[in-house]
């Protein structure tokens, strides 16, 4: 039904289920919130979006309250804007002064909050609350000290991610948000995804840095330090450098990481073409053997995890791939080390990536050869930035450039591999070509392309019926695992990825990307597919040039020894 | 866990509904919520144990620790705390190492605050394993806690 309500003595058109927030976002207004997250049920907890009820003289949450026919509200009236002031002063009273040293400078919304509502005196003093950091995870820091309570991170960690484990804990002004048992992230089910710093309003919630090391490394003239960065950082930086959104900027970035003093530039869409033969060969495998299907992708850290934790039963389907960044941080230290003549101790491995879950992949003892890891140190698209400008790099004044190569090269199948969907589009255009030794007509797969939750597709490969799924967002694969674990057997193989949209809304990015922006990521990871030529895996010359120097063939004993690996069950609080 | 599956058998529609009963059964048979009953209760009812923590922290009546062997309650009422109650529990907190709500690790003390026991003439009170000791001071907690350790040490 519509009506009209009454904002600021003007009509405004409105119909049944809006909320008095979204009538009033649509019309040119803007109520500040903290709690609210787009597309949960709202809480109304942190009361920054009240308005007045002009007939009532309440003042009402607009966020949980219901427009409907004949309301008047006043959105900035004094008193309103009054008691949202207040608020902020008392969450204040309770918040570190340490701005000028807090990762979210100029970056967080209790700043911004206070800076537009003229806060401009610590009128209310208290006693602090104080709580210890948790660093115990290798991706997440949580500073407890910084937490407003308005318990986006615990939303997101249910609803979006399924994982549940952090929740508001004791009660009253003794109230914390904290794990099972209040204990460290580190034993907690945590998959590391970052989905909760990607809501945190304030610097409650950071990544674990590394600059110091990745520093350290540069200056170290013993060291070749090299620097390979995932699919789609070049096409999610745009945001956090003040660029157009959804801008490629492949070229620059290679500069940009030239002058911080990186000695080699990688691609991993490079090492994603390599784990789509891998991939492919040991899906093609399966089928034929009668192995275990469906296959499901491993390429997501956080996915992998997740599977470790709770779906156990289901580890025997993970494909045995590592992911991009483990292949190639392999191979670097394997193959790239031996033509350059140089020991795997002597090269330092820095990767860029989407994702914070990375950062606890890297470490993983699974992701090691005699006793050195594959990649030693994760930086994330916002670090990025950040570390860009510690070197002083003036992105907008400095001219494209190309990767080194080998291992530099790719395919657009693999640079697709940041959005969802990406994975499987490309494994099917490689296992269609190595079944029925032609490649397909029409590379894009349009039914397994897109923001949606779940994707399925059937795909005539020869005269066999290819069942494939995709999904992103965690507690959307929840669903299909439980199908599969109850016996469905039309699907052979899956793709899951822990963030919504994929790698494109990976925990790393920028903070505040909006549906848009995600959308606009992905239309360029499209673009770059339609107008590139080079869109298989198996055709990208440098692939073929490793398997032909060093791999020798797909699953070879090489392959086995690096690039492939296995997981376990995982003991934590669940 | 044995013990647990006949408390979820008196609950078994497996409703979230049932966790605060289901959590106090638990306390009522094993004295404390363990880490282990909470991560069972959660996979009965389909609970993350974060969840199922949060909302017994939220209550004061669940603990977290076995009671040590001897049990101390620190009256807290309104009579005790003009008398004084705030510092015999700083002086207990500080004497025992432990803060309220929690077992000292050989668990032989545990120590709880109380609202009233009922024995405001006796103020400042509190109670060790049920048995009252009347208008305490920092040199008679003291005494109280030393004469528990020896008859550990006779024992």
């Amino acid at each position: 039904m519509d009506f009209t309500i009454n904002i600021n003595n003007n009509d405004c058109k409105a119909s049944t289920g809006d909320t008095i927030l979204e009538v009033i976002n649509r019309n040119g207004l803007k109520v500040p919130t903290l709690c609210h997250l787009k597309n949960s049920m709202p809480t109304g907890a942190c009361r920054m979006c009240v308005v007045e009820d002009v007939d009532s003289g309440k003042l009402i949450t607009s966020c949980s309250y219901p427009a409907s026919p004949g309301l008047r509200i006043k959105t900035h009236s004094q008193r309103v804007v009054e008691s949202r002031k207040t608020i902020i002063e008392l969450l204040l009273s309770n918040h570190p002064d340490d701005c000028l040293y807090c990762v979210r400078n100029k970056n967080c919304e209790l700043q911004n909050l206070s800076e537009e509502h003229h806060v401009r005196e610590r009128r209310i003093r208290g006693k602090k609350n104080h709580e210890n950091m948790d660093l115990s995870s290798a991706s997440i820091v949580r500073d407890p000290e910084k937490c407003i309570l308005c318990g986006r991170c615990v939303t997101v960690c249910e609803d979006v991610m399924g994982v549940a484990c952090i929740d508001f804990l004791n009660r009253g002004n003794k109230t914390i948000i904290g794990t099972s048992f209040n204990e460290g992230l580190n034993t907690s089910s945590c998959i590391n995804c970052g989905q909760c710093i990607m809501v945190c309003p304030t610097g409650a919630l950071t990544e674990k840095n590394h600059f110091a090391e990745i520093q350290q490394a540069i200056e170290d003239p013993k060291k070749r330090v090299v620097v390979q960065y995932a699919p789609s950082i070049s096409v999610s930086m745009a945001e956090e450098l003040g660029m157009e959104t959804g801008k490629d900027i492949n070229g620059i970035l290679n500069a940009a990481l030239r002058k911080v003093g990186f000695d080699n530039i990688f691609d991993s869409s490079f090492s994603a073409d390599l784990t789509i033969i891998e991939e492919s060969a040991e899906l093609i495998g399966r089928i034929q053997n009668g192995e275990t299907l469906p296959m499901i992708t491993s390429c997501c850290p956080g996915w992998v995890k997740y599977a470790e934790e709770f779906y156990p039963e289901l580890i025997p389907n993970l494909s045995s791939c590592k992911s991009p960044q483990q292949m190639l941080g392999a191979i670097i230290k394997s193959y790239f080390a031996e033509k350059e003549g140089l020991s795997p101790e002597d090269i330092y491995s820095v990767s860029i990536m989407p994702c914070t879950a990375k950062k606890f992949e890297a470490q993983r003892e699974e992701m090691t050869q005699a006793g050195i890891s594959d990649v030693d140190a994760v930086l994330t698209t916002r670090e990025l930035t950040k570390f860009l400008k510690l070197y002083g790099v003036d992105m907008f004044n400095i001219s494209p450039e190309l990767t080194d190569s080998p291992m530099g090269f790719r395919s657009t199948a693999g640079k697709l591999f940041g959005a969802s969907g990406g994975v499987m589009e490309a494994a099917i255009r490689t296992a269609y070509f190595k079944i029925t030794g032609k490649e397909l007509v029409n590379f894009q797969i349009p039914q397994i392309r897109g923001l949606q939750n779940r994707k399925e597709a059937h795909i005539k490969i020869g005269d066999f019926d290819l069942g494939v799924a995709v999904v992103n967002g965690m507690a959307n694969a929840k669903d299909l695992l439980d199908e599969i674990k109850n016996g469905r057997n039309d699907i052979h193989f899956v793709e899951v990825m822990a963030c919504p949209g994929g790698c494109i809304g990976g925990g790393g990015q920028h903070i505040g990307t909006s549906d848009e922006e995600l959308k606009a990521r992905m239309r360029t990871l499209y673009s770059i597919d339609e107008n590139e030529t080079l869109k298989v895996s198996h055709k990208n010359p440098e692939i073929i040039e490793l398997y032909n120097e060093f791999l020798k063939e797909p699953l070879g004993h090489k392959s086995h020894e690096l690039l492939h690996t296995t997981y376990n069950k995982r003991e934590v609080l669940i | 866990m044995e013990k647990l599956t006949e408390i979820f058998n008196d609950y078994s529609d497996s409703s979230r509904d049932s966790l605060i009963p289901i959590l106090q059964d638990i306390q009522t048979q094993e004295g404390y919520l363990s880490k282990e009953s909470i991560v069972e209760v959660g996979s009965h009812l389909n609970m993350p144990s974060s969840k199922i923590y949060g909302v017994a922290t939220f209550y004061n009546q669940f603990k977290f620790q076995p009671n040590g062997k001897y049990h101390i309650q620190v009256c807290r009422g309104t009579a005790c705390h003009v008398l004084g109650s705030a510092t015999v529990l700083q002086e207990l907190e500080k004497q025992l190492k432990i803060k309220a709500g929690q077992t000292t690790r050989d668990q032989l003390f545990s120590l709880e605050i109380v609202a009233c026991i009922g024995a405001c003439g006796l103020a400042p009170v509190i109670s060790v394993n049920g048995e009252f000791h009347a208008n305490v001071d920092a040199g008679k907690l003291k005494n109280i806690l030393e004469n528990c350790k020896k008859m550990e040490d006779v024992e």
